[in-house]
Formats: C-alpha cells, structure tokens, sequence
C-alpha cells in the first residue's frame, strides 16, 4: 500500500500548504470547491481511459484495491493533492503583482 | 489508438480546457511566467514521487500504448506533459469560476488586492 500512504501523506501536505505556507486558504473558499467539482468528473473520466485500456497498470500490493471507475481511489487524493497544491501556489504568486 | 493511447488523455484535457483561454478570457496562458512558477515547485514533487513508484514498479505504462519516449528517471514523456497539461487546466477552472462570479464578494480567492 505504498501508493496509499504517500497519497495521503501528499493530501495532508497540500493541505498544511494551502492554511499554513501560502496561507491563501483556498480550502474555505466556494470558488476553489466549486472548481473541483468541475474537474472531478473529467479526472475520472481521463482517469478511466488510462486504467480502463490499461495504459497505466498498478502493482497490486501498492494499492488498497477500492476501485473508482476503473482507477485506484488513490488516484483521487492524487489529484486533490496536485491541484490544491498548484491553486494554492497559482493565488499566492498572484498577491505579489 | 495504438501508441497514441495516453497521447489521446492528454489531447482531450487540453481541448477540454484551453478554451477558457478565448471564451472566458481567462488569461492563463498569457501569464504563463505565473502559471509556470506555481507549477514548477509542485511539480517537481509530484515527479519525485513519479520517479520512486516506478522504480518500485507501483505503477507501470503500457509500452505498446506509448509513445516510447522517455525522460529523466525513467518517466514517459507523457507523464511530464500531464504534470504540464493537467495544472494548466485547473488553474484555467478556477479563473473561469471566479470569471463567471466576479464582483461578488464571497466568491474571491485570496489574490484580489
């Protein structure tokens, strides 16, 4: 399960990033959630073409086995993780210009 | 598809988002040198993280599904456009997001002033 335990040491990074190193908090703002729920459905769709054709394959001892439309669940807090950090990063570098 | 199999997942999120950039205005890519330092950073630990599972064999790539070209690391060149492509695309929903509910106040996100 070593894909789910950096998956979630990643979201609890981005996390502490987004309230503690960019202190943007883009974890309380509607914008940033309403952004997400934009792009959730177009990662599990992205998602399920690279694991439904298995352009992309996972060893089975490093997931947890919860599928998602064909991908791991791990990949979701992947994604959350990625774009959170990118977001926090995009506003903050925004605030100096 | 053959070889164009992850080729194609890229292809659909750029089309799927770079037209923000006309209709919405969002001006991401014309702030490229912003958008590319807020990805770089994150980035490059995301990469890290690529680098060590596939050295570990956690995850693999079909290599009748790819385009066989490989960069540092041993990750496919897809996988460092879609480090690329993916970020562009969230970063262009968001400003499409805040574009479409500008001027009203608990809609900001943090940079506005």
């Amino acid at each position: 399960m070593s894909y789910t335990f950096t998956a979630i040491a990643f979201v609890a990074a981005s996390i502490f990033f987004d309230l503690k190193i960019t202190k943007i908090g883009l974890l309380r703002r509607r914008a940033f959630w309403t952004s997400y729920a934009i792009i959730l459905p177009f990662q599990l769709l992205t998602n399920w073409w690279l694991t439904s054709r298995n352009i992309v394959m996972y060893r089975s001892g490093a997931i947890i086995g919860v599928r998602i439309a064909a991908a791991p669940l791990e990949d979701l807090l992947f994604g959350f993780a990625l774009i959170l950090g990118v977001l926090s990063m995009w506003v903050r570098l925004g605030k100096r210009s | 598809m053959g070889k164009w199999g992850y080729v194609g997942m890229l292809a659909f999120t750029v089309a799927g988002s770079f037209w923000l950039e006309v209709v919405f205005k969002v001006r991401v890519l014309k702030r490229i040198t912003r958008a590319l330092r807020a990805i770089a950073p994150i980035v490059l630990l995301f990469l890290i993280w690529d680098a060590v599972a596939i050295k570990h064999g956690d995850w693999f790539f079909d290599s009748k599904q790819i385009l066989g070209i490989f960069g540092p690391f041993h990750i496919p060149l897809e996988e460092y456009l879609f480090f690329l492509v993916v970020p562009l695309a969230a970063i262009m929903t968001i400003e499409a997001v805040r574009r479409v509910k500008r001027d009203k106040s608990d809609w900001l996100i943090g940079d506005e002033e």
